[in-house]
């Protein structure tokens, strides 16, 4: 065995990292969507909260990545995961990648993401690993300002103006198709779950569904038909086009100066 | 002869001041989770107030170099989430320093939680005293403001736009 070799302490666990890059690149990916509002909010207020958010989300991020680079055994560190992987090794979902489209487009997505976030990590505040507890733990009452903020945002454009209302409307209905992926059980889920890893999806959706329900009544919006067809792919790798073109804009500086420090 | 005791590295810790918010030093933040001392070395803990605190790297840099120039060697510190820091880390001497510096201070996170019924988005904001005349007219402007633990207020009585430090 090689001097290397006994300073392994633990063996990488492939199917938890999978997971751990389905959050951390969700996060990382709506916290770059999110960052493109800088200096384009509608308000000076409404600017700071979008940057904000986006903040949050890469910190999400950056702790997430770290898990990564040592459940998967390769060590590599936050910036060389956001920034030297392909879009085809990104794991997250397909809600976020999409462009941003207007304002009703973009904080019905923040909505819709934070409804699944805040119930995802309460429960994962539960995890048996120890570091992903702790990290569940402190993003947690971070989230919980994205989804009132958010929350706030659907009631004031819901139940707004007929244009408002019109232009949520169409965001919740465009956004619907990708929801179902975030609640998907893919094949190293099971094992996942039975090891105390990660909570069942259907209990983070139970708990989305109250929200949503609950929000879109009071703003006055449909909910989308049941049994819409919903789209999947993220998680394994399958992108839409767009977030080749997120990737080149977020990675070029770090791959034109490797290493560079400022 | 340098510093050496666990006492005098907290001493030296305690000089660090927070480069966002300089009227506190990390130790009035409530920041600093460990210090152990062993054969001249210290190795210091610290968690970040929010996630995404972008300040963190800055005070592992400051931490790290006044252990060193107080002749403690080698110098680790680390960065830990757990425990979670809350605002309830905060001492009450800080609560009167961030006041003092015209930023509202957090109340207790336990009156906050105890208040909450129902869902995060219909919540009525407790109105937090205006920092500058101490009035209890003020209202909400927005949950975020210049960095992740500050919210902005507005006071009716002096007409003044304030910060607050998010009880959180
Ligand atoms: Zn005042």
């Amino acid at each position: 065995m090689p001097d290397g070799a006994s300073q392994l302490t633990t063996p990488a666990d492939f199917a938890f990292a999978g997971y751990l890059a389905r959050l951390a690149d969700s996060h990382l990916v709506l916290g770059h969507r999110l960052s493109e509002w800088c200096g384009h909010g509608p308000v000076l207020e409404e600017d700071l909260a979008l940057t904000n958010l986006a903040l949050d989300c890469l910190g999400h991020a950056t702790v997430l990545l770290r898990l990564l680079g040592q459940a998967d055994g390769t060590g590599r560190d936050e910036d060389q995961l956001a920034y030297f992987r392909e879009a085809v090794e990104f794991r997250n979902v397909l809600l976020v990648e999409q462009p941003n489209g207007d304002f009703a487009r973009t904080i019905a997505r923040v909505f819709l993401f934070a409804a699944y976030a805040l119930p995802l990590y309460e429960q994962l505040q539960r995890s048996t690993d120890a570091a992903l507890a702790a990290a569940a733990t402190k993003f947690h009452p971070e989230l919980r300002y994205h989804l009132r903020h958010a929350a706030r945002w659907m009631l004031i454009l819901g139940d707004g103006t007929d244009e408002s209302h019109r232009r949520l409307q169409e965001a919740i209905d465009a956004w619907w198709p990708y929801t179902g992926e975030l609640f998907a059980l893919w094949p190293d889920d099971p094992a996942l779950i039975e090891r105390g890893l990660i909570p069942h999806p259907d209990r983070v959706r139970a708990a989305w569904e109250a929200t949503i329900t609950e929000v879109l009544g009071q703003a006055r919006l449909a909910r989308p038909v049941a049994g819409m067809h919903m789209l999947l792919g993220g998680p394994i790798g399958r992108h839409t086009e767009t977030l080749g073109y997120l990737l080149a804009e977020m990675q070029i500086v770090a791959r034109s100066f490797p290493g560079a420090s400022w | 002869m340098p510093a050496r005791t666990t006492e005098d590295a907290w001493a030296v810790i305690a000089t660090v001041l927070d480069p966002e918010l300089p009227a506190l030093t990390i130790v009035d933040l409530g920041i600093v989770r460990s210090v152990a001392v062993a054969d001249g070395g210290v190795r210091v803990a610290i968690t970040p107030t929010f996630t995404a605190c972008p300040a963190m790297r800055v005070i592992e840099r400051d931490v790290a170099a006044k252990l060193r120039a107080a002749g403690f060697s080698p110098v680790t510190v680390e960065t830990v989430l757990a425990p979670a820091w809350t605002s309830d880390w905060m001492s009450d001497a800080a609560r009167a320093k961030l006041k003092a510096y015209g930023i509202a201070p957090p109340g207790r996170l336990s009156a906050l939680t105890a208040s909450r019924s129902g869902s995060p988005w219909l919540e009525r904001d407790r109105a937090v005293p205006c920092p500058r005349c101490d009035s209890a007219d003020t209202e909400s402007i927005s949950d975020f403001g210049s960095t992740p633990c500050k919210s902005l207020h507005r006071c009716r009585a002096c007409a003044e736009t304030f910060e607050h430090f998010k009880c959180h």
